[in-house]
């Protein structure tokens, strides 16, 4: 805990907001992307550069660069001509964004957010900006803007929850994609997103895990999982002519604590015999393209289908991952579908067609398991999960991009006996950001991450000193990732987790010797709750 | 200050009216000539904006989903917040266009004591919503001045609009609803610190434009009376293209219809146009059937991507240590880079 906790303010705003100067301010950006990652991606403009330069090196005709690549999006994206021009300022998105709340900064309300493109938008693409600038808010596209679009387009986690209030909904994810995108066309991008975007074409993997090192690692953890239960569990990679090939951010077998949450998917498809592989090629879900472009998304999501296509499975199963879900969801369909070459998703213990995954052919573990224990496939003993008082954290993608909401809390109530919801407006489609998302997890950003997580630790702060809750359940890896610092600063005392690591302490696995330790290793305490 | 500016341009407006309206050409000019080319940029430029939006692809389905997904069939879906049929997503519409669904769910972020708190805040739903539909309900009244004889649901629909008779001639509820939510929408901009520092002149120029026309409207019925037969009979001439000037045109009502005219003329050029660009929002009107039907983008570009042939090529080494089967012992030509 540390000695003084940020000051979390509301200030009243004061000036003009069309004034473009930004202070980069350490604790609160992220660094550039290295020239090694851009050249990589053979994306425009790879450079030694930092933000907190007063020349960014931008290609002598930025300018006309940026215009350009505005004018084609208006043509190609609805959303985006849509977005820039119908909103009426009404102010409701202004403190449903975390961002906001945790910085007081008024540029972060979304609808400013959103005006800092729609200026320029108005200044270049209208009659009435052309016109009459300042008075309908046109501004003029200099340096300055592009820094403060750089600041504020990567000081949002395009979560989407400003969407779900917006009486058009105008969704600022759609606006910060963009500003992302034209961005990268003049090579002011971030490391954080660009290496493990880099890694991922590479290697197939964000962390740039090459397939021995995979092996190696899938290895580890089937032992481990052979430890705990004293069964053999085997787990087959780039197995050619399995039922399903199961996708997983790559974090899940090198980050803490998404392992336990491995642990707990290989034990589950051990217990079920599912006819499974993983790939070494297709070893990530996660797209930090989406926080890039939608063709560098297109890149990076185009080797799951193909290692689908290659390795003859029926179908694909999705583990625990947020944004990954975004993709497999809202974009791998169109953008690299159609998946003929699959069949559509049928659960080979239970028999459930899974008519909403009938095209994709990509079904959610969440969906998977929820089905098994809905027909008694799943022997559980939640009293294994006694030490942990639960509570769920909606990740953003699954409940304001698709809609998973029930399946995740059918699983963790079967799996622990002690639940308990944060308040009904900051969970489900009213959720809030972990603050980190969309590539912005990284260390240097750490002030601007624990603002921008304020309003989530508050409600869980809510809920620990209601019903004493110590655990925070989410279905997102990057959540796993931040959540704990996250939760460290705010609300000490509270550890994160995957459903699937809890569904592995509860699972009675057949033939398993008596379980001492959960998955983390810590010793099982549920005599005493037995007695109860 | 920044509401300056469009209260300067709505009061020349009032000022035209009067000065203008002082000799035949001017009035020719301001009663007859201005709401026509009005009306005129109105229609094209409304339905150009609405058809460009159309014109444009949506590439991807996008839905903002506002509840449980439809998935498992012992899962109840929200069928209305999260819809995952063409009819779903209608209905979805219908909630968002006449009742302002999401404006409904809006809250306030307070900070208390260094904790967020959220409270309820339907102001702004009640006051856009009482606006919208008064709005609606005024419009339909007037269509009595061009429609000769008057529908019935007109007439209906003014009896029940007047049905709280206070004095003569009746007090509308509409006029008085619209002209309070005016105020209070006007109001919210200037009071609240957020509202004011994110508003700009046109936000106030469409307001300002509103209570002009609201304001001389229930003027022209309560203090400065005009002659509602005459009104009529110059509006049927208007509506038929055989407009005829007469003395019914005083310059309360002019200054009315100039500012009616100018609310029209600017519509297509501003942030009004939310009034057509609300149906086309895709993060509303597409039903949440993502996996279950493939929705395709008319422009979907091939891209430069890393095959799995590439990628066992340049880690043959490692696939064969660790043991990993491989498609092909040694590196081939690739293609399709």
């Amino acid at each position: 805990m540390p000695d003084k906790l940020l000051a979390i303010e509301q200030k009243r705003p004061e000036g003009d907001w069309r004034d473009a100067k930004v202070e980069f301010r350490k604790g609160t950006i992220c660094y550039s992307a290295a020239p090694k990652n851009i050249t990589y991606l053979s994306l425009p403009n790879p450079r030694e550069w930092q933000p907190f330069d007063a020349d960014w090196k931008l290609p002598p005709n930025w300018k006309e660069i940026i215009l350009k690549g505005m004018k084609e999006r208006l043509r190609k994206y609805r959303s985006f001509r849509l977005f820039m021009e119908i909103c009426v300022r009404c102010g409701a998105c202004a403190d449903k964004c975390h961002f906001y709340v945790g910085s007081g900064d008024p540029k972060n309300m979304p609808v400013l957010r959103a005006e800092l493109m729609r200026s320029v938008y108005r200044r270049y693409f209208t009659l009435t900006g052309r016109l009459f600038r300042a008075l309908v808010g046109a501004r003029e596209l200099t340096e300055d803007v592009i820094k403060e679009w750089f600041y504020y387009f990567y000081q949002c986690t395009e979560c989407r929850r400003c969407s779900v209030f917006c009486p058009y909904g105008i969704d600022t994810a759609e606006i910060t994609m963009m500003g992302r995108e034209l961005l990268d066309l003049i090579g002011c991008n971030i490391n954080w997103v660009m290496e493990p975007a880099a890694n991922c074409f590479r290697t197939g993997n964000h962390l740039g895990v090459q397939p021995h090192a995979f092996q190696d690692s899938i290895q580890f953890a089937a032992d481990e999982a052979k430890e705990i239960t004293g069964l053999p569990i085997e787990v087959p990679i780039n197995r050619k002519g399995a039922e399903i090939l199961f996708v997983m951010p790559s974090a899940d077998y090198f980050g803490t604590p998404h392992y336990y949450t491995l642990l707990g998917y290989l034990m589950l498809f051990h217990e079920i015999g599912l006819d499974y592989t993983v790939s070494a090629f297709a070893s990530e879900g996660g797209n930090f393209g989406l926080f890039s472009s939608h063709e560098l998304m297109k890149r990076l999501n185009a080797k799951i289908y193909e290692e689908a296509k290659r390795l003859r499975v029926k179908w694909i199963l999705g583990g625990e991952c947020g944004h990954m879900w975004r993709v497999f969801h809202q974009y791998m369909d169109t953008m690299n579908g159609p998946a003929d070459f699959l069949e559509p998703p049928v659960s080979p213990i239970t028999g459930t067609h899974f008519e909403n995954a009938r095209s994709t052919r990509a079904v959610h573990i969440c969906e998977f398991t929820a089905d098994l224990i809905h027909h008694g496939k799943l022997r559980l003993d939640p009293r294994r999960n006694d030490r942990w008082n639960v509570t769920y954290h909606d990740s953003c993608n699954p409940s304001r991009a698709m809609g998973l909401l029930e399946e995740p809390r059918y699983i963790l109530k079967n799996a622990c006996r002690n639940f308990h919801e944060m308040p009904e407006n900051t969970i489900r489609e009213q959720t809030f950001c972990c603050g980190s998302g969309a590539g912005l997890g990284t260390d240097e950003n750490l002030e601007m991450r624990l603002r921008g997580g304020f309003p989530r630790a508050n409600a869980v702060k809510h809920v620990r000193e209601k019903h004493g809750v110590n655990l925070l359940a989410c279905i997102c890896a990057i959540d796993k990732a931040t959540l704990p610092t996250l939760m460290e600063y705010w609300v000490p005392g509270v550890e994160v987790a995957g459903v699937h690591e809890l569904l592995g302490n509860a699972l009675v696995m057949t033939g398993e010797k008596e379980r001492t330790t959960d998955l983390r290793g810590e010793p099982l305490v549920r005599e005493e709750a037995t007695r109860e | 200050m920044k509401a300056l500016s469009p209260l300067l341009a709505v009061l020349a407006i009032v000022g035209f009216a009067v000065v203008g309206g002082h000799t035949h050409a001017g009035l020719v000019f301001l009663a007859v000539f201005v709401p026509y080319a009005a009306f005129a940029v109105f229609l094209v430029g409304f339905c150009y904006r609405v058809a460009r939006w159309a014109w444009i692809p949506v590439p991807f389905r996008i839905p903002t989903t506002c509840g449980q997904q439809k998935s498992l069939p012992w899962i109840k879906p929200a069928s209305l917040d999260n819809p995952s049929t063409g009819w779903g997503a209608f209905r979805r519409m219908a909630l968002e266009i006449l009742l302002f669904r999401s404006l409904f769910r809006n809250n306030r972020a307070r900070l208390h004591d260094r904790r967020l708190v959220l409270g309820e805040d339907r102001y702004l739903w009640l006051g856009a919503l009482a606006f919208h539909w008064s709005l609606l309900v005024i419009l339909l009244r007037h269509l009595r001045l061009f429609v000769q004889p008057v529908p019935v649901f007109v007439s209906v629909l003014s009896r029940l609009d007047g049905a709280f008779q206070v004095g003569t001639p009746a007090l509308y509820i509409s006029d008085v609803v619209i002209l309070g939510t005016l105020v209070y929408l006007t109001a919210r901009r200037f009071r609240n610190p957020l509202a004011r520092y994110l508003s700009m002149p046109i936000d106030y120029l469409a307001l300002f434009l509103l209570l002009g026309i609201v304001t001389s409207g229930l003027l022209m019925r309560f203090v400065v009376r005009v002659d509602v037969a005459a009104i009529k009979q110059f509006a049927l001439g208007l509506a038929v293209f055989r407009p005829v000037v007469t003395s019914a045109i005083t310059p309360i009502f002019l200054v009315h219809l100039l500012l009616v005219s100018a609310l029209a003329a600017y519509f297509p050029f501003s942030k009004l146009m939310h009034m057509g660009g609300v149906f086309l929002s895709p993060t509303r009107n597409l039903a949440n059937n993502n996996r279950s039907k493939r929705h395709v983008n008319p422009w979907n570009h091939p891209v430069k991507t890393h095959s799995y042939a590439e990628w066992e090529d340049e880690f043959r080494d490692k696939l064969k240590t660790a043991n990993l089967p491989l498609e092909a012992e040694d590196a081939r030509q690739i293609t399709g880079h």
